[in-house]
């Protein structure tokens, strides 16, 4: 208990001494994580409010097929086992792999990568939720009311923002703290592609607590700052 | 003279229950055409159909003489001409000010002229200081009234209203029901209104129609209809002699 206590005394230390390979192992982290809710959100928010809004126009058979099928596939995919995901990667951009050209392999962007390759899921699967939560009486609304199908589109998406916002918070969570496919296609590379989870595994292997904690404790503060921020931004958008 | 509203021989079925059986009627301009009717006997059916938002499995509406069917690729341009207002109407997430502008911003009205129309509707349902309030905070009754708001501030030619003051508190039924007529009479806009209340059915209509069971049993002037029914049927649900 004593070792834990020190451990955290010493880890804060680190953290307010700026040290500056922590900085560099968070701000990888932030920037690929970041960018991975940021490009993910791009790509699952109108694929999500694409597919929910099929229920409210899709009456033909085939249309509601094909929704099932694809609403199946994306929650099938919401489950990926990120392990699995990094493997796949990997072997796609290792030498001997079809895009090993591109020489990606243990750099940020393969981590990017596998990280969209998590979040997108989570966007799509998260947003289809929400459109499908505002329900037929707003559709009702907006119709008689004389809105054309854009209009009907857009008033359905803005009904449905505080589940799009939970949809980036959520995303954001599987990514920060993503670490068995980052670990196999970044490799871990001190100064280039260490993050903070991958990081946090290393340093207890090497038996560093107090450095593991900190990044742990950064870790958590990061995600909380961030998952703080877009609270606020649901209040204000549930409350307008 | 072409009626505002034709409807003619219209059937639907839901689940394997047949909703409307055949049920036709006029509506003429300027008119207040009131249907009144037991719950279930497709009052609301007629008016989603009417809007557009269900579609009858046989028959046809229409309207200033053209048929429905021909708005079927842009039928918000139909739906523009019409208001409605349902039982409990599902308001936007958003303010009462943003609820109310929703049907002028859709038609691309200016911002100025949007000010304009959505304080003076407010003003006309009595909800002025409650521009800022979210919709979805609002009582029944203040929730109808912006519905009724949204409705009017589009100043279409008919407003269809479905049971609009069921559930809702004497003061705000009150209040709805002297907008509805007041509009009515002084601007000329067409209602057409459904409920099983007959007073209010008596206090509104010009002419009132009995819907049993999907068919329109009668159809007369509102003095005509109340003081001497011709159908059995009619003279026993207004003597609250029906039981369903």
């Amino acid at each position: 208990m004593n070792e834990m206590l020190e451990g955290f005394l010493r880890a804060l230390q680190l953290i307010f001494s700026l040290n500056p390979e922590i900085l560099n192992i968070s701000a990888l982290s932030l920037r690929v994580s970041g960018l991975a809710v940021i490009l993910g959100s791009l790509v699952g928010i109108p694929t999500g409010t694409a597919l929910g809004l099929m229920q409210f126009i899709g009456k033909r058979s085939l249309i509601r097929i094909s929704n099932v099928l694809m609403r199946t596939t994306v929650n099938a995919f919401m489950g990926l086992p990120p392990v699995f995901v990094g493997l796949v990667i990997y072997l796609l951009l290792s030498t001997s792999g079809p895009f090993g050209p591109l020489h990606l392999l243990y750099t940020p962007t393969a981590m990017l990568i596998v990280q969209l390759i998590l979040t997108i899921p989570v966007v799509t699967g998260i947003t289809i939720s929400a459109v499908d939560g505002v329900g037929e009486e707003v559709r009702d609304r907006a119709l008689s009311l004389g809105a054309t199908s854009w209009q009907l589109a857009s008033t359905i998406v803005r009904e449905a923002r505080g589940g799009i916002l939970t949809a980036i918070v959520a995303s954001f969570g599987a990514a920060i703290s993503e670490v068995g496919g980052i670990m196999i296609v970044g490799g871990n590379i001190r100064w280039f592609t260490r993050a903070l989870t991958t990081a946090i595994m290393y340093e207890t292997a090497l038996g560093e607590f107090e450095m593991a904690l900190a990044l742990g404790i950064i870790l958590l503060m990061l995600a909380f700052i961030v998952n703080l921020s877009l609270a606020f931004l649901q209040l204000r958008g549930v409350r307008r | 003279m072409t009626p505002l509203l034709e409807v003619r021989n219209l059937y639907k079925t839901y689940d394997g229950v047949e909703v409307l059986r055949g049920l036709g009627f006029t509506v003429d301009k300027e008119e207040f055409f009131v249907i009144i009717g037991p719950n279930g006997a497709g009052k609301t059916t007629i008016l989603r159909i009417l809007d557009l938002l269900d579609y009858p499995d046989r028959g046809e509406v229409f309207f200033n003489g053209i048929s429905s069917t021909q708005y079927a690729r842009v039928k918000y341009v139909l739906r523009r001409m019409m208001a409605v207002v349902f039982q409990r109407t599902r308001l936007f997430d958003m303010s009462v000010f943003d609820n109310i502008a929703y049907g002028l911003r859709i038609r691309g009205v200016r911002e100025a002229d949007v000010h304009r129309m959505v304080e003076r509707t407010l003003s006309l349902v009595k909800l002025r200081g409650f521009e800022k309030r979210n919709a979805l905070t609002l009582s029944g009754g203040e929730a109808q009234r912006v519905a009724l708001a949204q409705a009017l501030a589009i100043e279409t030619e008919l407003l269809l209203l479905d049971e609009p003051t069921a559930n809702l508190d004497p003061a705000s039924a009150s209040l709805i029901e002297k907008v509805v007529a007041s509009i009515n009479r002084e601007k000329g806009v067409t209602v057409i209104l459904t409920t099983h209340n007959l007073f209010q059915a008596r206090r509104l209509a010009n002419r009132v129609a009995f819907l049993l069971n999907g068919e329109i049993v009668e159809v007369g002037a509102t003095k005509d209809f109340f003081a001497k029914p011709q159908d059995a049927r009619t003279k026993a649900f207004l003597e609250g002699k029906m039981v369903f």
